[in-house]
Parts: C-alpha cells; structure tokens; sequence
C-alpha cells in the first residue's frame, strides 16, 4: 500500500501536473493555429474591451437573460464552480500537500467546514445528474461526453470524502481519491472540460461580436 | 421526437436527395468542415455542456414546449452532432430532414446567444449544416428559385432591366399628381444618398418605393437609384449557403454605388439585407466593414426626424407595440433610434411585449425561412404561437415594424391567431403624416 501511495503522490503526481499543464498548452496552441488559418474573419473582430464587458456580464449570477430565465441552474452553476476550486486548493489536507510538494504556504479551510463543503460538490453532481434525466430538454440533448465529464468531476471529491469520514477502507480510498484527482487533471485538455480552457475565448468572440459590430447586448 | 418525424414535401428537397449517393455526403460534409470551418466550429461542438439553458430562447421550441426537438442544442444534437459523430456517413434520407431542419426551423435570429453562458453561437451552425446542403444540391425550392434569381438577374425576383427604370418612372409619374415637382432621380452621380431596396419592392410592393421618394422628396434630400443592376440589396444566397453568389451580390451592389460616387447608401426597411451587406457578405468579399458606409432606414429616417427634415401634419394615432426586427437590433443595435423615432410619429404609448429590444423574439420568418414557400408555412406559423401570445398580451391594435420578412410573418401570424393588428413600416406612418406642401 505505502509503495502505491508514494508512487501515486510521486512519480505519477509529477507526471499528471505535466500532462495538465502541457495537455492545456497544446491544445489553446494548436486551436489557435487553426483560428488564425480558418476563422480570420472572427479573430478580426476582438476586441479587448467587449470581451471583458461580456465576461464581466457572464459571471455575475442573475446578469444575463439566460441566468435569470433559469435560477436554480444558475445557483447550481456559480456554487459548483466556486467550490471546485476552492475546496481541492484550501482544503487543509491540499494546503499541507502544496506546502510539501511546492513549496506554497496559505490559510486552509477548517476541516469541519470543507467536509460540509465537500457535501455540497456531491449534491451538487446529483443535481446536475437528476437534472440530466429527469429534464426532457437535458436528456434530449445528453451524450455519453457528458456523462464522462460529471463523472470525473465527481469521482474525487466522492472518494475524498469517504476516505475522510474513513467511511471504507482508509488506505484503499486515498489512492483511490489522488488516482481520481489525477484522472480530472489530465482529462481536463481533453474532455468536455475543456470548456475551462476555451470558455473564456468563445465568450470573448461572442462579446467583441456584439458590442464592437452588432451595438447590442449579448447577455 | 425529432425533425424525422415531422417531414414535409417540397420538390426541391426530394429531387437534390434523389441524386445523392453515401459517397457524394461524405465528401461533401468532410470537405465543407475541413475546408470552411475552424476553431469555431471546432469549440463550439466541444464545449457545448449540454445544459439546456437555450431551451426556452427559442421561439419554436417555447411554442411546442413539450419537444425538445425544437431547442437550439437540440438542433445541433439532430444536425452537425450526427455528422461529426458518423464521420460524414450518413444516408441521403438523413440529409433530408437535417434540410428541412436548418432551412426551415431555425431563424438564425440568434435570440439564443442570450442564454449561453459560453457564447456558442447556434445560428452559425446552423448556417454550417445549410451551407453543406447547399453544397449538396439539397435546398427548398422557393427558396431556392430566388437564389435563381440572383445568379441570372441580381435580385431576387426575377426582374428584368428595363422592368426595373420602368418601375421607378412609373412611381415617379404616378406621384406627380400629389408632388408635381418629384424625382426619382437615376444614376445621379455624386449623390448625397444612394437608395437601395429588395426586389420584391418593384414587384408587388411599389407603394414603398413611392413613400421612400415622397419622403426623400419632402426632406430635400440629394438623392439618387441606380439604373443597372446593383439596386436590389436583398440577398437570400446567404441563406439558402451560396456564398460565393452571396459575395458577387455584394460586390455589385458596393461598386454599383462607388460607381455613381455617391456619399453612402441607405437601404430600405428590410433586416436580412441589413445583414448580408454589414458583417457576412461583406466580409466574404474580404472588407472588415464596408467600401461606403451604409445606413439602415431607421437610422436615416431618425437623423431626419432629429435635423427636423420631416414636418408633421398630424401624428399616428396610438398607442402601438413595436417589433424589432433581429438583423438590425441583435445585429446592429437599433432598437432605441427606432423608439425616438415612433414616440416622434405616433400619439399615444409604446407599448413594449415582454421580449423586446435585443431580448426579442423573431417573427418567425427571418433567415430565409417564409422563403422556402408554401409547403413549410403552417411549420412557421405554428412556431409563432409564442410570438402570438406576446403580441396580444400587449392589447393595441398596430404593430409597427421596420423589416419586410417581418411584415410577411406577422401577417400570417396576425391572421392565424385571431389577433386583428395592422402592421405598418415607418414609411407608411412618416408618408401618411408628414406634412405634403405641395398637395
């Protein structure tokens, strides 16, 4: 067990972050490449300071006709997104880990607090889940891509919480919990997730569009 | 559930299909994506979560709200999803309904823009899916015989050179009697402005022509039309996927008026024109924005409302509820000029529906939809029932609208649901009450 545990927050660590990091890189590099050879007339029209404008717009719950049109979603959306990325980085099990591994020290969510908060994510993926087949509109639209992609976001904070609450077998969970952060990380370029990388490009385009040539709103 | 469920014949439709073979598709579909779309496309397909927040934007799935085959994901999942996920290897009858789909239920309004929280524009791709029916000799015939048109006449209607100068003199004799002085001036070079309309305006909606030179003729504009082909600024290639037609109809319709020097062109109440000459067409032919500036008819009319050019006899009776069209609010942002304007001509209230502004909802004809004719009307007036209801709720008797796709599918929406309103340009209400001296 401990040989596993060293290899996975080792080796396969190291090699996840750089698979991350280069799977993220490659892909707005190569999706660029393509842009500037086929979508010259978009790129054309970027503008700096509608793209920022429909951002601004897009990420404020209830700002758009679309959030207000659809007001448990956006709850929903803004909480999962905030706490994905709060919870892994100020947990306070991560904040030692980034300390060790990186050399990074900052103030850590108590662990009552991220427990609860971890509940929260876990729901928040059975919303999204019910939402999915229960909505004939969601489920029309479903393919298997989407099902990956919740499943993925959902597979470490589910293990990271049984291994906290040592609900099942402590040592098999943690591996389990890293294996499934470490599967996230390289998926991200990949997947559907990958709007993480691209979103704020289509948002942007969208944005330069309507404020900088059609004088309208795009929210 | 789904457009496979719901075919309508049209010959032109079922004659492209016919002479399609799995081979011909695949190459078709693969060289149009590999060829023609990029990043965009690419992205758009991606990052699409497949949240069903656009459901409700559409005004065809809000009117059938118990199919969600009428949203816009849902389109993309019937149409551009099918062919990514086969490769292309798709059978003739597929292509079918992904035609009747593209070409005859979604508006390309982009109302849908409004809900997407990563900006996936759906009217492009459904743009995509016609521009390889096109490529696939798979179109709806009527829309498809104004295409015609435009290749052999350039414009849209099939009319001949000399029908056209007769047209407009015809016009101009006609009016004499109530402005004995009016021109409509041909070819006048080094016009302030240069005049320009859709096709079907010479054909069987001259009283237009009449009232935009009455207008001019009332505000001492220096103006003028051309004589050549060039004039009719409609462009339905744009939609039906003819680009390069589209692009040949711009550049005629830029050089026809660089030709006659003039200081820019206005172009008649008529939003898909508005569309094709601002950001696609002239962006096919390669102009970041245009070779002469141009301005829509609502701006023009409101700089003559502001330098008080036009004097008012009397004013519209209201109150009215205004439609905007979508290629010149979403798409150019005009939706406050057009309301300075009608405050200006009616007495009485605006009275808003409960979607207007950018937040519109489309007529319900636009993107060349009333154009594919007869055989899909009952399909677009069905999808106007949300349309309906907001224009009823608004409890006038007038709606005005500046867009003749627009006129065309309000008409029929107007008499399908009862809704007994009087639908009126701009120019009907400036000709109507503007003050006529010499009369």
């Amino acid at each position: 067990m401990n040989t596993i545990y060293e290899f996975v927050t080792g080796p396969l660590a190291w090699l996840t972050w750089t698979a991350f990091f280069a799977g993220c890189a490659w892909r707005l590099a190569s999706m660029y490449k393509l842009a500037k050879s086929k979508d010259t007339s978009s790129i054309a029209f970027m503008s700096w300071k509608y793209s920022l404008r429909s951002i601004a717009h897009w990420v404020t719950p209830f700002a758009t006709l679309g959030w207000r049109k659809n007001p448990a979603l956006t709850v929903a959306t803004f909480l999962f997104h905030v706490l994905i990325f709060a919870v892994p980085i100020f947990l306070t099990a991560h904040v030692m880990l980034w300390d060790q591994f990186f050399g990074i020290s900052f103030p850590a969510i108590p662990d009552p607090i991220g427990d609860y908060l971890t509940i929260v994510v876990i729901a928040l993926c059975v919303f999204f889940a019910v939402r999915r087949l229960q909505d004939p509109n969601v489920r029309y639209i479903t393919k298997k891509a989407d099902w990956i992609a919740l499943a993925i976001v959902f597979a470490p904070f589910m293990t990271g919480f049984l291994a906290f609450r040592q609900i099942l077998d402590y040592d098999t969970m943690i591996i389990l919990h890293i294996l499934a952060g470490e599967i996230m990380l390289v998926a991200i370029p990949w997947t559907r997730l990958s709007h993480m990388v691209f979103a704020v490009f289509t948002r942007s385009y969208m944005g330069s569009e309507f404020g900088g040539v059609r004088h309208a709103r795009d929210w | 559930m789904g457009i496979h469920d719901r075919l309508i014949e049209d010959v032109g439709l079922r004659r492209g299909v016919s002479r399609l073979t799995p081979e011909k598709i695949e190459k078709t579909v693969n060289a149009v994506l590999k060829n023609e779309t990029g990043a965009r496309l690419k992205v758009y397909s991606e990052t699409c979560m497949r949240c069903g927040m656009c459901a409700t934007a559409c005004h065809y799935a809000q009117s059938h709200p118990d199919d969600p085959s009428y949203t816009p994901a849902g389109k993309v999942r019937q149409t551009l999803d099918v062919l990514l996920d086969k490769g292309g290897k798709v059978e003739p009858d597929f292509i079918y309904g992904m035609a009747q789909l593209a070409y005859t239920e979604c508006n390309l309004c982009r109302r849908c823009v409004h809900y997407c929280p990563i900006g996936i524009d759906t009217g492009y791709i459904m743009t995509v899916i016609r521009r390889i029916c096109h490529k696939l000799g798979v179109t709806p015939q009527y829309i498809q015989d104004t295409a015609h048109s435009h290749s052999a006449t350039f414009n849209q209607m099939w009319v001949k050179d000399d029908e056209w100068a007769d047209t407009l003199q015809w016009q101009e004799e006609e009016a004499r009697e109530e402005f004995p002085n009016m021109r409509i001036p041909l070819d006048k070079e080094g016009a302030d402005i240069y005049y320009s309309v859709i096709a079907p305006e010479p054909k069987f909606r001259t009283q237009l022509i009449y009232q935009a030179a009455a207008i001019m003729h009332a505000a001492g504009v220096d103006w003028t039309m051309p004589a050549e082909p060039g004039w009719d600024n409609s462009d339905m290639c744009m939609f039906t996927g003819d680009f390069e037609m589209m692009g040949r109809l711009k550049r005629r319709h830029f050089e026809s008026a660089q030709k006659l020097k003039v200081k820019r062109i206005v172009m008649g109440e008529c939003g898909h024109a508005f569309r094709s000459i601002y950001d696609v067409g002239n962006r096919w032919d390669g102009w970041m924005w245009h070779p002469i500036p141009v301005v829509h008819s609502i701006e023009f009319f409101w700089e003559l409302m502001r330098d008080g050019k036009i004097k008012l006899a009397k004013k519209y009776p209201g109150p009215v509820t205004v439609h905007d069209p979508c290629n010149v609010v979403r798409g150019r942002g005009l939706h406050e000029k057009l309301r300075e304007l009608v405050r200006f001509l009616i007495d009485g209230d605006i009275v808003e529906m409960a979607s207007h502004g950018e937040h519109n909802i489309c007529c319900t004809a636009g993107g060349g939809v009333i154009n594919c004719g007869p055989p899909f009307k009952n399909v677009r007036v069905a999808g106007s029932k949300s349309k309906a209801e907001e224009l009823k709720a608004t409890g006038v008797k007038t709606i005005v609208a500046p867009c003749h796709n627009c006129h065309g599918g309000l008409e029929d929406t107007v008499h399908a649901y009862h809704l007994g309103m009087e639908i009126k340009f701009l120019g009907d209400i400036i000709y109507e009450c503007m003050e006529k001296p010499e009369a």
